[in-house]
């Protein structure tokens, strides 16, 4: 698995799906996509990463523990639902604010953050998990 | 009595949380004046009560506030304070500022000094709450938090074993305390139909004529018991000494363990006065009494000692609450704060003498008067109040306590022979605490011995003093603390009494007398009694402590048997277990509700040829359903390990591919994206292990496994073919359909039902999905560790995690 043909490539292929999952993600309330497929396709890269670069340099690459983007995930999504309760609604009412940026109009809600928050949960979780599995020295899970 | 009185009521109870929640972070800011500061908060609480409140509840009113808490259930946050409630409350604040002064110099330089006093100060909050509370429920849930706030105070000197098992052994008992009050609780709501103390205090026989009195009785007085240490239950209190001192000095003298009399004393009109409750509360206080005032005697450890006369004063107090009567009630409330002053008040005392001459032991004490003169006048201005001479409040007390006994029948001589037994055992260990440390030849100690810190020593002066305030001021005792607690207690207005004057010719006087004599006589004898006490210990070998140990440890071993039991750790049969139960659960409502009635043949033949018809499909529809069947094929009949592997991911995408053509895109996207990844997980998994041939299976597993595999499979399709044959109930689609746009703004309906409509349900998966991740972490970090945990099974666990 470690040709350098793959090595060469695997970085664009991982910022591809990188991008790509997260395109994914933001699509997912009108067009087939969503937090959990995006996280899905998000952690698939970092798998491929880890294979090609090796667990070490995909941890230097990530900055941070991938379980401690699935529990800013989880906080992210949580808290996305308290906010309507600034508006004396129940909890996670969805929110809208059409935002008239020249000619396009950018539709931010509180549902859009609660799929960014799974998104980072799926995305942190298996990531974790793939890098735990690939790191062969025990002091790198 | 304005709205803003009303609200302040709510800020007792909460202010100390706040002040909890801070008190880390003025840990680093303040450094060594700590204490200081954070005493200001229950100081400014005590002034506020003090200012605001004692003038209404001396002319007997009361006060409320509900808060909205649960209001689909009718749950209000309820508080209400009366006379009893400001004496538990202002005791708890009064005391509380000065253990948290003598906190900050008793732990001062400590790293967690911070800590400790947030803990101090939540446990002060769950204090103030339990007491205020006139919701059951609310104050089950204050009663709870005590128990924990408490458990955290004892274990906090958490590497050592003793103090742990002291924590955990408290919490234990308190816990199945507050499980008999909730239990309480909802019985007596069930009966009244009200969650709230006072509304039921109002319903004065509704609960003693009801058929369930004894069992609302007997949960009531689990509650009470556990907390305030009641024989034989009694065993966790001293034990809890392995605290820091000024736990001690909070919570075993004027706080948790007094949370049970403060029960009582709320239920005494609703549960007292009945011949059980009299004859229970009496029976096991004056156990207690004798047994606490014995055990102090056999102690050398001054703390253990006060620890002893703490559990002898909870039995006095539950033993006058079942008395009932106004002279009773009235020394329940003088003993108690009689007792929360001299209690703290010597077991500050016992700290500064451990603190700074190095060692607690009585024996190994002496003459340190010289060297720490104010402590000594501490000591002796408590001990003296606890011994109960005149002048002092603990006088008021025992004279009260005598009043309602003198009636000349025997079972009250029998009370008062106790009564006066138990205050004369008293009398003399607080002549022990007094004279043994400080007076006689100095001995020489680990430490030497120097006066302790201002802030240490303001507790035992300031309580030592209000003892004999209280006790030169009766007038202002009785009409400021008696009457009003009393009245609250008993539900009618009580007249107070105490007077300086001396009655020679009455017998209270005399019995007084008559119990320091016996005192002195205990004093005298200390050392004898201990080595008598000690030799019935040894000749009766065991006790409460270790009837807990055995059957602590018997439950833990029983629950790791069961744990064995089920979690044999043979995967192989676990998804047996589940596949059985699988192909259980599909088939036993097939058959038994008829769903396979259809398929079974019947006497026209002919229909047959008909329902076999081919389904309409495309050609390269077939093609998708063929690469389905031949990489499930192929998993079969596969070689390697990792031919196995990819054939699965073959017959995977294919799946994908027949809900993409099917008209479910998302399902179509996550399914491929979950084969990807199990393909990938399970090669790199694999590839630790063996990736060539495969293991060889005996027939019976081949047989039993494909058994198990056709007979869910089989289940499940047939299952599917039924939904089919119905019409489907399309009004849940229907409505996702039209109200997806409108309402949700979203065009992609699978999507808004996850983030959406049914959002909660997605928080609660995600929560799952990373609680499953961590775990599988642990497994794996386990990996390298032990050969018994083949990495197979985290992998399962991932694919597991990834369908949530």
């Amino acid at each position: 698995m470690n040709t350098i043909i793959f090595r060469t490539a695997a970085p664009l292929i991982v910022a591809t799906m990188l991008v790509f999952s997260f395109y994914v993600c933001l699509r997912g309330h009108n067009e087939p996509g969503g937090g959990f497929i995006g996280g899905l396709i998000a952690a698939a890269s970092i798998a491929v990463f880890g294979m090609a670069a090796g667990v070490p340099e995909v941890r230097r690459a990530l900055k941070v523990d991938p379980m401690a983007i699935a529990g800013f995930g989880v906080v992210l999504a949580g808290f996305s639902g308290l906010l309507s309760l600034l508006t004396q609604s129940p909890y996670m009412t969805s929110i809208w604010l059409y935002l008239e940026l020249g000619n396009t109009t950018v539709p931010l809600s509180t549902p859009l953050f609660f799929d960014l928050g799974v998104y980072f949960v799926v995305f942190g979780t298996l990531s974790a998990i793939a890098l735990a599995l690939e790191s062969d020295r025990e002091e790198d899970l | 009595m304005g709205l803003s009185l009303d609200a302040s009521i709510a800020l007792v109870p909460i202010a100390p949380f706040v002040a909890a929640l801070l008190a880390p972070l003025v840990h680093r800011l303040a450094g060594p004046v700590t204490g200081w500061v954070l005493a200001l908060v229950p100081a400014a609480l005590f002034v506020l009560l003090l200012v605001n409140f004692v003038a209404p509840m001396t002319h007997g009113e009361t006060l409320a506030l509900a808060i909205g808490w649960v209001p689909s259930h009718g749950l209000d946050l309820a508080f209400y304070v009366d006379g009893l409630s400001l004496i538990f409350a202002l005791t708890i604040l009064g005391v509380g500022t000065l253990v948290i002064l003598y906190a900050g110099a008793y732990l001062a330089g400590h790293h967690h000094l911070g800590r400790f006093l947030g803990f101090m100060l939540a446990f002060m909050g769950a204090m103030l709450g339990l007491v205020l509370s006139d919701n059951m429920i609310g104050l089950f849930m204050f009663w709870e938090l005590t128990s924990i706030t408490s458990f955290l105070l004892i274990g906090f000197d958490h590497s050592r074993q003793a103090a742990r098992r002291g924590a955990i052994q408290a919490l234990v008992l308190t816990n199945i305390g507050g499980m008999c009050l909730l239990a309480g609780a909802v019985v007596a709501h069930q009966l009244s139909g009200t969650w709230l103390l006072s509304e039921l205090r109002g319903m004065e026989d509704l609960v003693r004529q009801s058929a369930l009195y004894g069992l609302v009785l007997a949960l009531f007085l689990g509650a009470a018991f556990t907390k305030s240490a009641q024989f034989p239950l009694h065993f966790w209190l001293p034990n809890a000494m392995e605290a820091p001192t000024p736990v001690s000095a909070f919570l075993h003298s004027a706080t948790m363990v007094q949370a049970g009399v403060y029960l009582l004393s709320r239920m005494t009109p609703v549960l007292g006065g009945t011949e059980v409750w009299t004859g229970l509360l009496v029976t096991f206080g004056a156990l207690t009494l004798i047994w606490g005032g014995l055990g102090a005697l056999k102690q050398t450890d001054l703390k253990q000692i006060l620890a002893q006369t703490t559990i002898a004063s909870l039995g006095l107090l539950v033993l006058l609450i079942g008395l009932g009567s106004t002279a009773a009630i009235a020394a329940v409330v003088v003993y108690f704060v009689a007792h929360a002053f001299y209690k703290a008040a010597l077991f500050m005392v016992a700290g500064a003498v451990d603190h700074e001459a190095g060692t607690r032991e009585i024996t190994a004490l002496g003459g340190l008067a010289d060297k720490m003169p104010v402590t000594f006048i501490g000591a002796a201005l408590a001990a003296l109040s606890m011994i109960g001479l005149p002048l002092t409040v603990g006088y008021f007390a025992k004279e009260e306590m005598y009043l309602g006994l003198v009636s000349g029948e025997w079972s009250a001589f029998l009370v008062l022979a106790v009564l006066v037994l138990g205050n004369a055992l008293l009398a003399g260990v607080g002549l022990l605490v007094m004279t043994r440390p400080f007076l006689g030849d100095e001995l020489p100690t680990p430490k030497k011995p120097h006066e302790a810190p201002v802030a240490m020593l303001a507790g035992p002066i300031v309580l030592g003093g209000l003892g004999f305030l209280a006790g030169i001021l009766p007038d202002w005792f009785g009409h400021d603390v008696l009457v009003p607690g009393a009245s609250a207690i008993l539900g009618q207005a009580v007249e107070s009494h105490l007077s300086l004057a001396i009655n020679l010719a009455s017998p209270l006087l005399w019995l007084s007398i008559l119990t320091w004599l016996l005192g002195v006589v205990v004093f005298r004898q200390a050392t004898r009694i201990r080595g008598a006490l000690r030799r019935f210990d040894a000749a009766l070998g065991w006790s409460a402590d270790k009837v807990f140990d055995v059957c602590y440890f018997a439950l833990v071993r029983f629950a790791g048997a069961v744990t064995r039991f089920l979690h044999h750790g043979n995967l192989e049969y676990y998804l047996v277990v589940v596949f059985l139960a699988l192909g259980i659960a599909l088939f036993w409502p097939l058959v038994s509700l008829g769903g396979l009635d259809w398929i079974t043949p019947t006497a026209e033949l002919g229909d047959w040829s008909q329902r076999l018809v081919l389904p309409d499909l495309l050609p390269y529809e077939w093609a998708v359903l063929l690469l389905a069947v031949v990489g499930l094929l192929a998993v079969l009949i596969a070689s390697s390990r990792l031919i196995a592997i990819l054939s699965l991911g073959v017959q995977g995408t294919a799946l994908a591919l027949i809900f993409l053509l099917f008209g479910a895109p998302d399902l179509a996207f996550t399914q491929l994206m979950v084969e990807i990844l199990s393909v990938i997980i399970l090669t790199i998994v694999m590839t630790n292990l063996r990736l060539d041939a495969r293991d060889h299976r005996p027939f019976e597993d081949w047989a039993r496994d494909g058994t198990l595999a056709i007979v869910c499979g089989a289940g499940v399709s047939l299952l599917l073919m039924l939904v089919l044959t119905g019409t489907l109930d399309t009004r849940l689609s229907d409505f996702f359909t039209q109200t997806s746009v409108p309402i949700a703004h979203g065009a992609n309906i699978v999507n808004v039902i996850l983030v959406d409509y049914r959002g909660f349900d997605t928080l609660g998966e995600i929560s799952v999905v990373m609680g499953a991740g961590i775990a599988i972490l642990a497994l794996l970090r386990r990996r390298k560790g032990s050969v018994a945990t083949p990495p197979v099974e985290a992998g399962r666990g991932g694919e597991k995690g990834q369908e949530v």
